[in-house]
């Protein structure tokens, strides 16, 4: 059976990960300059659009991730796939968090509903938040696995077009694009910074992503391992669960 | 087509879905009525009014696309046969959108008698444009959620929380197009761009379907 | 086993497994039937009769070991096999507000098979007179020959029959002997619980106890007491 080592280079990106980060926050702090209209408030995409940017890869990387899992077959690209959506869940209820505060600091609203972005993100989050109960109620592990690894194509090609069609939809209302147009009219440093705020955030979460997936496989060899040493060959019923079981 | 033909007949027969479909729809319209407190509608409010009540009509449509297969074996009576499992998706994607135009067939009419204020008639050729779009990628994507929803334990809660989000742009893109035909002046031409994105709508989720549709079935 | 040996088989099976999440359903199943005959399978509840037929009929896919069945590898080949393979499970797979003929007919356009074929099935069960009522109101057994008339339709070469005789008067069970019987020449794998029908009709017997082959031999060699030993 393929038995892949997730662990592999944790350490190292671990390292990489705290560095990046405290580099990433100095510079915010200490070198990027206060926005000249909306002030220190303004520092808070240095946090949300990378943290939102990355929870949508990491939404598409569960769907390609799905793709393989149909495609090869093998259990450890469900889990993959499992997780990647997992970190994205967790990821998107950040960036809608920062984007509320900022939203609230600078129009008085904790939420817009004419900043398109805003919501296309809460609709992709919305559907992926169903992924839990549409796994949780497929009880065969392999059903399971594999109409989650469907979900997740249908819902990764859902991203891109719904980001389209609610952009469009409100395209009659000009709203700040902080950084979404690569940086057009914005100073050097703030780019510079938001660059390297992107690059912490996506390794952080790539750390974050292969530290479970570790975490769950060291698991599951537990379990066996106990299975294999009470020499039940029945095997113990696990309770249903929405996560991976077996790879 | 064998498993068009079957699902017809098994739909006069039993007078299931679209019935229902149409009646919840009218009485959709008797609560906007109430909750808007508002007795004529016209532009933007019109047309999210028409399209919300569509919508869920649909979802009762897609709730019952397959129960008939899951529950009385037709699953494994066709993968059986020796027939192309992409027939199932078409066969059902064409079922479920036949059902959406009949149930429109009466909704639209209903709607235009109690809710719309602007007349009809002018608008009627793009309206239709709009419907049949939509319609095709509700079917699509329809078919798809239902197949994915009637193996789960909970299919009727399953399948209208992955419907909902999936058909927000196509919701979006639909209520933006009939807007300006409900438009109190008189009907405005349709927007040719929301018209393109119901399009590209129904050939991304189209192809998308055809990929993936023969995993929702084997086992 | 040598080439020509193989190439009469009409099912191999070389440790064939199949999971249920992590839970072994079969495990190691080794066997082969040759062409023409008939297998009769013996177990108590979810010994994995069940699982093996669906295995068979390329309804689920094997987890271990080798599959061949009509000369097609599954689940790779499986598609070679479809209308090939006749299944008749416990539940029907017919449509309950569907009339007898009406669901034959379905079947009957999706196998290309033609309606005459439908009216002489009908007619040599004996429901020439009830196929024009839905299903929904037939009695289990008047449902059974319904199925049963849907599995000969094709003329599968491979039958896989769980209990066919479930629900059915003696009467009927001759009638519908040439449709699935010994007669029809095809291989046929029967689960059955009724020790000497099940034995009586065999060429070989399969007895399964958790998902693994307890007896496995020609029928002439078993005894009931063996069989019986199996539901124990």
């Amino acid at each position: 059976m393929h038995t892949p080592s997730f662990g592999r280079g944790l350490r190292a990106l671990s390292l990489l990960s705290v560095v990046l980060l405290i580099g990433a926050f100095s510079m915010v702090f200490f070198y990027a300059p206060n926005d000249a209209d909306q002030g220190f408030i303004q520092k808070i995409f240095y946090v949300h659009v990378p943290v939102a940017i990355v929870a949508l890869l990491g939404f598409i990387a569960g769907g390609i991730y799905g793709a393989l899992y149909l495609w090869r077959g093998r259990r450890a690209d469900d889990l993959r796939s499992y997780v990647a959506i997992h970190q994205a869940v967790i990821l998107g209820v950040a960036a809608l968090v920062t984007g509320s505060i900022w939203a609230r600091a600078s129009w008085g609203h904790w939420w817009v509903w004419d900043e398109p972005t805003l919501v296309s993100f809460l609709v992709v989050f919305l559907l992926f938040a169903c992924y839990w109960p549409l796994r949780f109620s497929l009880e065969d592990p392999e059903r399971q696995a594999r109409f989650a690894a469907v979900f997740a194509v249908i819902a990764g090609a859902f991203v891109p077009i719904n980001f389209m069609a609610v952009r469009l939809a409100q395209s009659y209302a000009p709203h700040p694009k902080v950084f979404m147009a690569t940086g057009g009219g914005m100073p050097t440093s703030m780019f510079v910074t938001f660059l390297l705020c992107l690059l912490a955030v996506a390794v952080l979460a790539v750390t974050l992503w292969k530290y479970e997936l570790t975490s769950k496989h060291a698991t599951m060899r537990v379990r066996q391992l106990k299975r294999r040493l009470s020499a039940d060959s029945s095997g113990t019923t696990v309770g249903r669960s929405a996560a991976p079981q077996q790879i | 087509m064998a498993l068009i033909r079957k699902d017809f007949r098994l739909e006069l027969r039993t007078r299931e879905s679209v019935p229902a479909m149409l009646l919840f729809s009218i009485s959709t319209f008797v609560l906007f009525h109430f909750g808007l407190d508002r007795d004529a509608l016209s532009g933007d409010l019109a047309a999210g009014v028409l399209w919300v009540t569509l919508l869920f009509a649909a979802v009762l449509g897609i709730n019952r696309l397959f129960v008939s297969e899951r529950e009385e074996g037709g699953f494994d009576g066709f993968l059986l046969a020796p027939v192309d499992r992409t027939s199932m998706l078409v066969a059902k994607a064409t079922v479920l959108f036949t059902f959406l135009v009949v149930v429109e067939l009466g909704v639209v009419p209903a709607f235009t008698l109690l809710l719309l204020d602007p007349p009809l008639w002018p608008a009627l050729p793009e309206l239709l444009v709009v419907l049949l779009l939509a319609d095709a990628g509700i079917a699509v994507v329809g078919t798809l959620v239902a197949a994915l929803a009637v193996q789960t334990r909970a299919r009727e809660l399953i399948g209208p929380l992955l419907t909902l989000p999936l058909l927000v742009p196509l919701l979006t893109a639909a209520a933006q197009a009939t807007a300006p035909l409900f438009d109190e002046a008189g009907a405005l031409p349709a927007p040719g761009s929301w018209l393109g994105v119901l399009g590209l709508y129904d050939v991304v989720f189209g192809l998308v379907a055809y990929a993936v549709f023969d995993f929702l079935l084997e086992d | 086993m040598d080439a020509k040996a193989a190439a009469d088989s009409a099912i191999e099976l070389d440790g064939l497994g199949r999971r249920y999440g992590e839970r072994d359903v079969l495990t190691g199943v080794t066997l082969s039937v040759p062409m023409g005959s008939t297998l009769a399978v013996f177990g108590s509840n979810g010994a994995g009769k069940t699982t093996l037929l669906r295995i068979l009929a390329t309804l689920l896919r094997p987890h271990a070991g080798r599959v061949r069945v009509l000369g097609s590898e599954l689940p790779k080949e499986s598609w070679a096999l479809r209308g090939r393979v006749g299944l008749l499970a416990h539940e029907p797979m017919l449509y309950r507000e569907l009339t007898a003929r009406e669901n034959l007919l379905f079947h009957a356009r999706l196998h290309g098979v033609g309606e005459e074929r439908v009216s002489a099935l009908l007619e040599r069960v004996g429901l020439g007179r009830r196929a024009e009522e839905a299903v929904a109101t037939l009695s289990r057994g008047m449902t059974q020959r319904v199925a049963i008339c849907r599995v000969a339709l094709p003329e599968p070469e491979l039958l896989l029959l769980d209990e066919p005789l479930a629900n059915l008067d003696p009467g009927a069970s001759a009638a519908i002997e040439p449709l699935i019987g010994r007669e029809t020449g095809s291989t046929r794998v029967v689960v059955s619980h009724d020790i000497d029908q099940g034995l009586s009709e065999a060429d070989h017997v399969l007895g399964l106890r958790d998902g693994k082959a307890a007896v496995l031999a020609p029928a002439a060699e078993v005894t009931r007491a063996q069989i019986a030993e199996l539901y124990r």
